[in-house]
């Protein structure tokens, strides 16, 4: 019964009916494109949502081919006997509205027009997002999930499902999440958007059109990003100050730190659309469930009515363990389930992707204690 | 097994909000749970514990409780409970006060310093008292503040804490008639229920 996922097939789900998004946009139609892992039981009570964050994709968790040499972005956690076990559960991942990896985004044909969408494409919002995976769900038929997780923005995610569909996930688990962006977050992000938006290449979003790409930009937006994923620890431990490795030396570069942010943005520049990324840290920067501080947080997730698991890193300092912790106090002030533990690690704000045996137990022990509340047989 | 759970348990309400603090793997809340449908939630520090306690299907936020119940409001409990944990507290007077503050009652148990084996430990033969309750040498020990009944009920008094009622057992938890008569000196462990001052 134990699948090994070592054939995954993504694939693409149309939707015709429009979407108004909330910042005023519409598309009249898009293309969400999954991958699922696991069977959904005849009762359809065992489906998990895995939301990604920035970067990430459809591609969670398993291989496309035995061959490839890389699994999906969280497959530490997501398989058959993992934290979010297969044989239990059905997993649903897509990559988000917006995205660049299959999904509708600005790399899409605008239907209306038949050109690319490039800088055009509406604003997008997490509650966008959200909105589009519950109409995902009614795709699949899955009428309520039994949790839905994510790390980074998509802990954000799971957080804005338990508060706009209540009554759709029966857990939330939010990972390395923060309950909105703070000035430091939303600097580095404008920093990383300077960057694209300077680069000659960028041509006001239409880089398609003149047939360049900005990889420059979207090289030097995606070092910075990864500075602040990593910890001051693991980036002393990873690099210190030794020399790059032979093949990596080139001109001006001394520090092994250095060759290994260049070759993340250069890799990242020829894989990533850079107006994708534009919109997913604009989503990030304006995601704010208490609407500017109008609503306290408690009183927002007061109507929520799942159970939450949230769970933070100690050296993650782009969302830190306070900010967690800003989510659990609302809850327990809002007199919500929720449990919470703060991971020791070493690994900063990625930590949420790197396998860790306290962070494995934590996650597994509560969705196989959900998956025995469901009656979803072990 | 929690010494003083039959007591414990007639101490709190059906349906209560019921708060754990230092809940270890999550046994007290699991029987409240089911015997008494309580509402609870468990703080503890122990990631592995905690584990524990996410198997029982319980509600557990990892917490140090020498930095406080500051992210708790006022009143948002009915019972506030503390097994066996008071004296490694590093400040168990501000404890109290929080307890009381975010709970409309408490109950506190703890290891009584002034039981009669310990008096002869101490006052005989000179050494820090070592037990099955306090099992630690004196230069290694999480219970930093041991007090004895009369300690408490003094406590209680200068903070103006109600004491609504309060019993005595073994430290395996059977009831103990002579520790009913002279606690002090007879009780193991004090199991007290508290409120705030008139």
């Amino acid at each position: 019964m134990s699948d090994v996922l070592d054939s995954v097939t993504p694939f693409d789900v149309e939707f015709t009916t429009p979407l108004v998004l909330e910042r005023g946009g519409l598309l009249p139609s898009y293309r969400l494109r999954c991958e699922t892992y696991g069977s959904l039981n005849t009762e359809r009570t065992n489906a998990v949502l895995v939301c990604h964050a920035l970067s990430g994709d459809h591609h969670a968790a398993g291989r496309h081919h035995p061959s490839d040499p890389k699994p999906g972005w969280w497959d530490h956690y997501i398989g058959p006997g993992k934290a979010i076990d297969t044989d239990r559960f059905f997993v649903v991942s897509l990559n988000n509205l917006g995205g660049c990896s299959g999904s509708t985004g600005p790399t899409s044909l605008n239907p209306d027009t038949g050109l690319l969408y490039g800088p055009d494409f509406p604003e997008i919002t997490v509650l966008d997002w959200v909105v589009s995976q519950a109409r995902l769900a009614d795709h699949l038929g899955i009428e309520q999930f039994a949790a839905v997780v994510g790390g980074s923005l998509g802990g954000m995610q799971a957080l804005q499902w338990a508060i706009s569909f209540p009554e759709r996930l029966r857990a939330a688990v939010v990972i390395a999440a923060a309950p909105k962006l703070n000035a430091q977050n939303i600097a580095f992000n404008e920093v990383a958007r300077q960057a694209i938006l300077r680069d000659p290449n960028f041509r006001d979003g239409r880089y398609r059109e003149f047939d360049v790409v900005p990889a420059s930009g979207v090289g030097l937006a995606r070092m910075v990003g990864h500075i602040t994923y990593l910890s001051d620890v693991s980036m002393g431990q990873k690099f210190g100050r030794t020399a790059p490795r032979a093949e990596f030396e080139s001109d001006g570069v001394n520090f092994a730190v250095e060759s290994y942010l260049r070759y993340q943005g250069e890799q990242f520049s020829t894989r990533f659309d850079a107006n994708t990324y534009l919109l997913m840290t604009h989503a990030l920067d304006y995601f704010d469930p208490t609407a500017g501080d109008q609503v306290p947080l408690a009183e927002v997730l007061k109507d929520t009515q799942c159970r939450f698991l949230v769970l933070s890193f100690t050296t993650d300092w782009r969302f830190s363990p306070s900010r967690s912790e800003e989510i659990v106090d609302a809850l327990v002030k809002a007199q919500r389930p929720v449990s919470y533990v703060r991971l020791e690690s070493e690994h900063g704000h990625d930590a949420f992707l790197i396998p860790d045996a306290t962070y494995q137990a934590v996650l597994g022990t509560f969705m196989a204690r959900l998956a025995d509340d469901l009656e979803v047989p072990s | 097994m929690i010494v003083g759970y039959d007591r414990i348990e007639g101490w709190v309400q059906p349906h209560a909000k019921v708060l754990d603090l230092g809940c270890g793997e999550g046994l007290l809340l699991s029987e409240l749970s089911a015997r008494k449908y309580v509402d609870g939630l468990g703080l503890e520090l122990d990631p592995q514990k905690i584990v524990k306690c996410l198997e029982r299907g319980l509600c557990v936020v990892q917490q140090d409780l020498n930095s406080g119940l500051k992210n708790f409001s006022d009143d948002q409990f009915d019972v506030v409970i503390m097994t066996q944990t008071l004296q490694a507290i590093r400040r168990p007077d501000i404890m109290l006060q929080e307890m009381l503050r975010v709970g409309r009652e408490a109950v506190v148990t703890f290891p009584n310093f002034a039981h009669w084996q310990n008096r002869i430990q101490l006052g005989i033969f000179g050494h820090m008292p070592v037990s099955s309750l306090l099992p630690n040498p004196w230069y290694n020990t999480p219970n930093i503040h041991l007090a004895t009944f009369k300690d408490f009920e003094s406590l209680c008094r200068e903070l103006g804490i109600r004491m609504i009622d309060r019993d005595t057992m073994s430290f395996l938890g059977q009831p103990s008639w002579l520790g009913s008569l002279w606690p002090n000196l007879f009780g193991e462990v004090a199991v007290y229920r508290i409120g705030r001052g008139q």
